[in-house]
């Protein structure tokens, strides 16, 4: 049965005298080897070099506020349904009077958490988002001596007023018009399918 | 006469130095020639280009709980690394290390002990060498210990057999034992390397297994015997069982420069115009680089090729070098014969 064509014929033969010397063939590795030797190395000397990133890399997650600092989040859930690694898991609450110079709707996140050691950083709940509340960072997730500490809660999470997360990165204006584009099924709603 | 006994005392003195400093940053370039043929950089976080490496690694061998095992003997078991190490350091007495040089009319050798036997010696002291691997890897009464002392003493057994009738069609050329002399003869003639291309590959090998340096590394055999003869051995007892394979690695690198690559000699030595004690040192550091090229070649072939199997090595050692020694014994006397060299 051949199930791709590129299967070889193996046979055993006989060495020829050359190849039962083996000492062309050690000469032959002993060049690859020392070609080497010249090569450019691979290592990156850590502490003081750091390894390039791209610009769009995809690191520890930003939970985003909105220009006035209310958090932009309002626990809809559709990361979590996105999240191929079900890594996301939240508790909404209602926004109380007083509260909206904290929440920017009515319903929030009372418990936002990701498991950063479920989490495969596919960028899916990014993408998912239609409140423009979530984005992955250039940041590294630090290492932790315990599985707990590498759940996030919303402390980590969620940008600081006065230290604001860049992401205009991954914000670009292609990006956000991807994502209101209802030619998508992603954005659109119940009625814009029943009115297809 | 006493003076000569005080040079003695000197000489043997650096030569023992300088042999554990070259063995000790042969640690260093071990690891940086592996990690540079692997595309890595290797050790530099110890002072300028990791140089101060040795140093560290000889104090974390030093600091080291030393273990020695409750069902083993004692005695043997710190005899084994303290013979290894004494045997290995005991070769370079005979080895030229330069012509020699002359102060106030009185001529200083440079080499420790000119013994007409020299050739001799060397062998004799490479078997012995057997004893510390024998010593250390039997008494430390576990299986992986023994085992890698049995492969060591039938390994190195089975390759001094084919190394000695190496020799002996070289020896055959010079007509001495004398290491001083044959060196002295190439000085006049052409390196031996060019008389006996077949007889230094089987000796190069053969020094490969000598030294229990990879592809014949089976004694220690890290992924198989966990060390093998040393696996119960810790703290510096282990440090001078890993510390005197580079001295014989040296050693040997000296003795290979010495018979077949003209010692302290190079070409066109005498057409420079340099006399005497100058000559005599550029002569000194010549013989050092060539050692150094040989090193290179050691850890070269290291990263290169993988482990024998047992029985290949067998078979090379007893059916394809013992062989090929004889059939070079018979082309060197044929050759001679019909020269009339004879």
């Amino acid at each position: 049965m051949n199930l791709t064509n590129r299967s070889k014929v193996v046979a055993k033969k006989e060495l020829t005298l050359m190849e039962s010397m083996y000492l062309p063939a050690i000469f032959k590795g002993m060049a690859i080897t020392l070609s080497h030797l010249f090569k450019r190395k691979a290592t990156i000397k850590y502490p003081e070099q750091t390894r390039e990133i791209a610009p769009v890399y995809r690191g520890q997650h930003v939970l985003k506020r909105d220009e006035a600092g209310a958090e932009r989040c309002t626990a809809c859930g559709l990361c979590a349904v996105a999240c191929p690694a079900e890594a996301i898991t939240m508790e909404a609450a209602e926004r109380n009077k007083g509260e909206e110079s904290l929440y920017r709707e009515e319903k929030y996140a009372k418990i936002y958490e990701i498991n950063m050691l479920r989490c495969i950083f596919c960028g899916l709940c990014e993408e998912a988002c239609p409140k423009e509340a979530i984005f992955l960072t250039d940041r590294i997730v630090p290492s932790s001596f315990t599985r707990g500490e590498e759940v996030f809660g919303k402390s980590i999470l969620v940008e600081d007023v006065n230290e604001r997360v860049d992401v205009t990165k991954r914000q670009t204006p292609d990006v956000l018009s991807f994502k209101q584009d209802k030619k998508h099924a992603h954005n659109q709603t119940f009625q814009d399918r029943l009115k297809q | 006469m006493d003076q000569i006994i005080i040079y003695k005392i000197i000489l043997c003195a650096i030569v023992f130095v300088v042999t554990l400093g070259a063995a000790a940053y042969m640690t260093w370039g071990e690891r940086k020639l592996a990690s540079w043929l692997q595309d890595r950089v290797g050790p530099d976080r110890a002072g300028p280009f990791g140089l101060l490496q040795p140093i560290a690694d000889g104090l974390k061998m030093l600091f080291k709980e030393e273990m020695i095992p409750t069902h083993s003997n004692k005695w043997l078991f710190i005899l084994g690394p303290s013979f290894f190490m004494l045997t290995a350091c005991m070769t370079g007495a005979v080895i030229p290390w330069g012509a020699g040089f002359t102060i106030d009319g009185t001529f200083f050798p440079m080499q420790i002990a000119d013994i007409n036997i020299g050739l001799l010696y060397m062998l004799g002291v490479v078997s012995i060498g057997v004893y510390g691997i024998m010593i250390g890897g039997w008494s430390s009464n576990n299986k992986f210990a023994l085992l890698g002392a049995l492969r060591a003493s039938s390994q190195m057994i089975s390759y001094e057999v084919a190394m000695g009738l190496a020799l002996i069609a070289l020896v055959m050329l010079t007509g001495t034992l004398n290491l001083g002399e044959i060196v002295a003869q190439q000085d006049a003639d052409y390196a031996y390397i060019v008389y006996q291309p077949l007889g230094f590959l089987i000796f190069l090998i053969c020094a490969f297994a000598e030294t229990n340096r990879a592809p014949f590394d089976l004694p220690e055999s890290e992924s198989e015997l966990v060390g093998g003869f040393h696996t119960e051995y810790s703290s510096m007892k282990l440090g001078f069982f890993l510390f005197a394979e580079y001295i014989n690695m040296f050693i040997s690198s000296a003795v290979m420069a010495s018979l077949y690559f003209g010692g302290y000699n190079f070409p066109f030595q005498h057409e420079l115009g340099l006399e005497g004690n100058l000559l005599s040192a550029i002569q000194t550091a010549v013989f050092l680089g060539k050692i150094l090229i040989f090193i290179f070649v050691f850890m070269w072939v290291r990263w290169t090729l993988p482990r024998f199997r047992y029985d290949q090595l067998m078979n090379l050692g007893w059916k394809v070098l013992l062989p090929l020694a004889i059939f070079n014994i018979f082309i060197t006397g044929l050759v001679m014969y019909f020269t009339g060299k004879l």
